[in-house]
């Protein structure tokens, strides 16, 4: 039986210029409600400096809108570690941890970085998991391993006690091409197992 | 100085050959320190990001630069030689999609990207023929090439009579032997193009400084990459100094400084400042290096026990626009029956033209003929491990016949072979899900390539080597130091290894699995030769003849005598006020160090959803010889690593073109699919080291294990479903084709 | 990147204000994970871009009078994972589960997660949402593209994972925009719809509107499943999905919906599949019906058809995982896959 489209949403421009209806609720406040501050807010065009806050230092940089937070890291800081493999987010080899949160910095604008805590893996080179990385050999060539690190750490900070199971099911977001992913899960293992989370 | 007579310790003996040895680089990648090529940064350095060609096959007529050229932070825009026309130059045709050509120079990477994005190239046009699995298709395009061939017959066949044409008696006999077989099996197997997807992709870091060109190149070949760039450049060689520390990978692809290499050092003499050229992501897959497709039409016969007498296969795959395809040396692979007929055809592609990947030609030749003789054994209904066992009476090298039965057994005994077993498509349904077993065997070289090795031991009693060669992933940096310490009775980190400079002496290129087995032999020489001269010294200090020392545990001591020995530091004060300095050289060839020829089983345990066609691993084994082992982690890792890369290549990925416009349309890493850590089950490794195995000395490890997983993958699937999905990689969409045709 | 305005909004208010500029196209940055890559490539380059991802407003999870759940469109993937809010929809916790990629969870937002731009590789590849009036894709690759509601020009398929969830479920947005007072609160799929125009785009939200909210309404006790087959783990692109919802009284279906991903250039509700379950028990059968069901209008392109089975083992197990009868695949059958042995 033929579907008639009408039975699918093809209503495009549905909302366009549609006015504005009522909708009474407890937890947002209408926008025309709220304080009109759109005026002391920034719009930023074309390069200026600002400073953000990198392994809890703060640091200077000139950036443009576009700037990606990864460009500002490797060629002004030159913190290398988080590597440019993809732009689409699906490699994992520039994450970086904002605030605590792994997020790619890759894809990530050096603007929207400002005023948060910033950590790259180069301030993680006393924790367990680069040496973990190093006791089971997780890494070959290593261009991904930076990336790996930052993910593996910020995994167990949510999981410390996580299973075999739950680091297979949860460590997808990182890519390695030599394939060194049973070193990895033996290194994550070892440190869930050892309770070096702290 | 009596001879010194090389040779490695025994295994009773050794402190660091052969044991379990942490990378101490590791640290170094794990936190950001060590620095590849894209990673260095000078001041006052422009990025380059180069125009690909959006078309397959065009003529590129001409280039307008002037809007790039007025973007902000743009400096410099370069044509690239023979891929785009000067102005009022003639058209230059292109023939792949994605070849560079225009580079952009700018401050940032962003500006650079914007500068690309306003060129204006008129291009005219061509025929785009990608299509490699359809060779009737390539043959009415006239887009074939013959690619080899040939037919042995066994002896015993005769000869042809005196007036009989040589064609029509061989097809006439290969018929025969086909109405001979108990046993005849016909088959079409394919593997496609898998891309090298380098994590860093090609290109460099690169400056001049007094007319002489320093290139931090992502390079596998840091002795000899300076020649390449002093051709193209018009220096000479020594007028190039060629760095790589650190390479993100590069699988056979990054052995040349690439004409985008070329241009990085073009750019950075008009522009006298330094300049960082690597290629994008899409860039990276579209050019950065592929290894060629094959698919097969393949006929066998087998006499009664299964054991195939006669082999007749066509094969044919692309190599991209050079129109080559897997060479067929190689097929059947490993297996050798007496009688064997074999074609390949090329077929000219608008692709880039493919390059080495890991164990070149192996793994497809694996997995294009194996499969066949699995096959056999549905076709027999009998079990696969038997076929294979039973077919070791004709290989290509019959004394490895006995080393790969006992490989058999112990990799059939850590799959748990006989507990899962069950014929082809026989196996227990738990809901949608079956599961089955298959095998693959291989073989690889691994010869020792050339290496040098400069040697210093100072008075002090510092140890410092340095070698052209460079750390691929290999651990090179670790079996350097494990060598040099292990001979001079030193601890790790009193050795230090210099590595990643063509300023060092000429070290081969790591390719072939060649690094190990050079690097070890020219350190083992070079310390041997050194500790040969410092014994001489100790020995006349310590009046004991000079073949009665041993060094061990940081001191050098008279076999037997307790008391009578020198601390290392002690003995190399005695060396004088100069540094001790030994070159030691070694060429490829016999020695009692190293040699050739490796052997190994994979065998696979795969779940197969038969409603979705998702193919699951649940374990892959991996039995693997490889003669004298230097450190026993870094070997597993590199057999784990390829077991992983056999699943990338078994299941996930492909090169995908678009078949009117030839376009590389999954060129990211979201769409170019690679296995993820949840996908890669139980991986066992098992080092074979039977009697005797250490006495081969050493022998390459990293390609071998990358060649018959992916076969064995494969069977794995045919037996769980019964049916054959007939070319790799085995995507849910390829599963449930091949159970849908099955059915009718 | 083409260069741009970047635009930080602390509220709604300026959000709106920020977004509504004359003669300049605008776009709303959250996480960022979809709008970086395509600015990057060049698909998308807007002249002004909007970041509301700190506005306060924008960033919990908080239960109305009526025992709505409010959900910020700020908030990040992860945060409705761990929330024990949201344990009554099981099937918005297996979806952001499925994307298993701490990354991507962390960083990617409810809001961005709905609007996310295709994955259709003609569109990433530069060609436009249509590729030439559907033509690149009808002689192209087509082995992801639409199998349903691609009679039109529009081929692709939605890309957003948790709308076909959401949409089963009820959901509703709250979108203000583009004037300071305007607010509307609409059904969830009314954000999306088929483009027939090369102008056009599969979001029907008005340039300077803002979702700001996602609304569920109570879960009263239904059933709630997805199900996405994946080639592999990771973030990528799932090969089909489905989501269900259901009230089973007295072991009868008395209420159901029914919607997949990955089939249509917009989620697709199948109405059908949904009634042909009314009234019957959940069982193997009545699920692989509506499975069937399901794919009834489903037109192959050249090389896809192997999705329309895909869509209806889909909807069968999303059905059969709702009412906890899962069998049959993986996650019943190959659990115990252990330990990777360092022999």
């Amino acid at each position: 039986m033929a579907k008639p489209s009408s039975d699918q949403f093809s209503r495009r421009a549905f909302l366009k210029g549609s006015s504005a209806v009522a909708a009474a609720s407890a937890v947002v406040t209408s926008a025309a409600a709220q304080e009109k501050s759109a005026q002391s807010s920034q719009v930023i065009a074309g390069e200026t400096t600002v400073s953000l806050n990198v392994n809890g230092k703060s640091m200077t940089a000139k950036v443009e809108p576009r700037t990606t937070l990864l460009d500002v890291l490797r060629y002004q800081f030159n913190l290398t570690g988080a590597k440019p493999v993809s732009s689409d987010g699906s490699s994992g080899a520039s994450t970086v941890l904002i605030d605590n949160r792994p997020v790619e910095a890759a894809v990530t604008l050096a603007l929207s970085a400002v005023g948060k805590n910033i950590q790259t893996v180069e301030s993680l080179a006393g924790d367990a998991v680069p040496k973990a990385f190093m006791q089971y050999d997780a890494s070959q060539c290593g261009f991904c391993t930076p990336g790996f690190v930052v993910a593996v750490r910020a995994f167990l900070n949510r999981n410390p006690n996580a299973t075999e199971e739950q680091i297979r099911a949860g460590l997808n977001g990182n890519i390695c091409r030599c394939g060194t992913y049973a070193n990895i899960l033996q290194a994550a293992i070892s440190i869930a197992k050892g309770g070096q989370n702290g | 100085m009596a001879e010194v007579k090389y040779i490695w310790p025994d295994n009773h003996k050794s402190a660091y050959i052969g044991k379990r040895v942490v990378r101490p680089d590791t640290l170094e990648k794990s936190t950001g320190i060590a620095k590849y090529s894209y990673d260095v940064n000078f001041p006052n350095q422009v990025v380059v990001r180069a125009l690909g060609c959006p078309h397959a096959h065009c003529k590129v007529i001409s280039v307008d630069t002037s809007a790039a050229e007025k973007v902000p932070g743009v400096v410099l825009v370069h044509l690239i030689k023979d891929k785009a026309p000067a102005p009022g130059g003639d058209p230059i045709e292109i023939q792949a999609e994605g070849t560079l050509l225009v580079a952009v120079a700018a401050e940032s990477e962003a500006a650079a990207a914007e500068g690309v994005s306003k060129l204006k190239v008129q291009y005219e046009l061509m025929d785009v023929f990608v299509d490699d699995q359809n060779l009737a298709a390539a043959e009415a395009a006239k887009r074939t090439k013959a690619a080899g061939g040939g037919i042995e017959l066994d002896d015993a066949l005769g000869e042809p009579g005196a007036n009989e044409e040589e064609k029509a008696w061989e097809e006439k006999t290969i018929q025969k032997l086909f109405q001979d077989s108990k046993y005849v099996v016909e088959g079409r197997y394919g593997v496609d193009v898998i891309t090298h997807c380098c994590l860093e992709p090609h290109g460099a870091t690169v400056y001049w400084e007094g007319g002489k060109l320093r290139a931090y190149l992502s390079t596998q070949n840091v002795s000899t990459t300076d020649d390449g760039y002093a051709t193209a450049l018009g220096i000479t060689a020594d007028d190039v100094q060629v760095t790589c520390n650190y390479i993100g990978g590069g699988f056979g692809s990054k052995f040349q400084p690439g004409y985008w290499g070329i241009a990085a050092a073009e750019i950075s003499r008009k522009l006298g400042r330094p300049v960082k050229f690597l290629l994008s992501r899409d860039q990276e897959l579209k050019i950065g290096g592929n290894r060629p497709s094959g698919y097969i039409d393949v006929k066998i016969g087998a006499d009664e026990n299964g054991v195939v007498q006669v082999w007749d296969s066509h094969h044919w795959g692309t190599s991209g626009f050079n129109g080559s395809t897997i060479g067929v040396t190689n097929f059947p692979y490993v297996f050798h029956p007496k009688n064997v007929r074999r074609r390949a055809t090329g077929i000219i592609t608008n692709n880039e033209p493919s390059v080495a990947w890991r164990a070149p030609n192996h793994p497809q030749a694996c997995a294009i003929t194996q499969t066949a003789y699995d096959d056999l054994a549905a076709k027999m209904g009998v079990d696969s491990f038997d076929i294979f066992m039973r077919n070791l009476e004709n290989i290509d090298i019959p004394e490895k016949a006995s080393l790969y039965a006992e490989e058999m057994r112990i990799a059939a005994e850590l799959i748990g072979w006989s507990n899962h077993w069950h014929p082809h498509g026989k196996g227990n349904k738990r809901g949608s899900v079956v599961e089955g077993l298959g095998i693959g065997i291989h073989k690889w070289g691994g010869a020792a390539g050339e290496s040098n090795c400069k040697l210093r031991v100072y008075p002090d009693g510092g140890v410092e080597s340095f070698c052209g060669t460079q750390d691929i992933g290999t651990g090179t940096r670790t079996v350097c130091a494990m060598v040099l310490a292990e001979t001079f009775g030193l601890t790790l980190d009193a050795v230090k290894i210099n590595i990643g400079s063509s300023t060092y002496p000429f070290s081969g290129a790591s390719g072939g699995s060649t690094t190990v087995g050079a690097v070890t032999e020219s350190h083992r020489r070079a310390a041997q030769e050194a500790l040969a001269k410092i014994f001489d010294l100790v020995a006349t200090k310590l009046g004991a003849p000079a073949d009665k020392l041993e060094a061990s545990k940081g001191e050098i001591r008279v076999t037997g005598y307790s008391d009578k020995k020198l601390t290392w530091k002690e003995a190399c004060s005695l060396i004088g006020i100069r540094p001790l300095e030994v070159n030691a050289e070694f060429k490829r060839g016999n020695s009692p160090l190293s040699s050739v020829n490796v052997g190994g089983v994979q065998m696979a345990h795969v779940a197969v959803d038969l409603e979705t066609g998702v193919v699951k691993m649940k374990k892959l084994v991996a039995v693997q010889d490889m003669g004298l082992i230097v450190n026993r982690q870094s070997a597993e890792s590199q057999i784990y690593g390829a077991m992983i890369m056999s699943i990338a290549a078994a299941l996930f990925e492909q090169r995908i073109n678009d078949p009117k416009t030839g376009a590389f349309v999954n060129c990211e890493m979201g769409t170019y699919r690679l296995p993820r850590l949840g996908d890669i089950g139980e991986l066992v490794v098992h080092l074979h080291e039977p009697e005797n195995e250490r006495d081969r000395g050493v022998i390459g490890l990293g390609e071998p294990p990358a060649i018959s997983g992916i076969t064995a993958i494969a069977n794995a699937v045919c037996n769980a479903t019964g049916v054959r999905v007939p070319s790799q990689p085995m995507t849910p969409q390829r599963v449930l084709n091949a159970l849908r045709s099955a059915k009718g | 990147m083409k260069n741009f305005e970047y635009a930080y909004a602390k509220t709604e208010a300026e959000a709106i204000q920020l977004l509504s500029v004359a003669n300049k196209s605008t776009a709303v940055l959250a996480g960022g994970t979809d709008l970086v890559a395509l600015m990057q490539s060049m698909v998308v380059a807007p002249d002004r871009v909007v970041n509301v991802g700190d506005i306060e407003t924008m960033q919990h999870i908080k239960r109305d009078e009526n025992n709505n759940l409010w959900i910020g469109a700020a908030v990040h993937l992860d945060e409705l994972l761990t929330s024990p809010v949201v344990d009554p929809f099981p099937s918005i916790k297996q979806v952001i589960q499925g994307i298993s990629s701490v990354q991507m969870q962390s960083q990617g937002t409810v809001a961005g997660e709905l609007l996310r731009r295709p994955c259709c590789w003609y569109f990433r590849g530069g060609n436009g949402l249509l590729a030439n009036e559907g033509r690149m894709v009808i002689e192209g690759d087509n082995r992801y593209h639409a199998i349903l509601g691609n009679r039109g020009p529009a081929k692709f398929v939605s890309a957003s994972r948790l709308a076909p969830a959401m949409i089963s479920l009820g959901a509703k947005v709250r979108i203000i925009g583009p004037k300071p007072e305007q607010e509307q609160i609409v059904d969830i799929e009314n954000l999306f719809c088929t483009p027939e125009k090369t102008d056009e785009t599969e979001i029907a939200l008005a340039a300077g509107q803002l979702v700001t909210h996602i609304i569920l309404p109570p879960d009263q006790g239904r059933l709630s499943a997805a199900y996405e087959v994946r080639h592999g783990e990771g973030p990528d692109q799932p090969l089909m999905a489905a989501a269900v919802r259901f009230e089973v009284l007295s072991g009868l279906v008395t209420e159901s919906k029914i919607v997949l991903g990955q089939v249509a250039p917009t989620p697709w509700i199948a109405r059908e599949a949904a009634m042909a379950l009314l009234g019957r028990p959940i069982n193997e059968e009545t699920a692989a019906m509506a499975g069937m069901k399901a794919v009834s209008g489903a037109i192959a392109l050249s090389g896809n058809e192997y999705k329309i089975e895909l869509a209806k083992v889909a909807v069968k197990r999303a059905i059969l995982r709702a009412a906890g009868l899962e069998t049959g695949c993986f996650e019943s059958s190959t659990c115990e896959t252990a330990a990777v042995n360092f022999a």
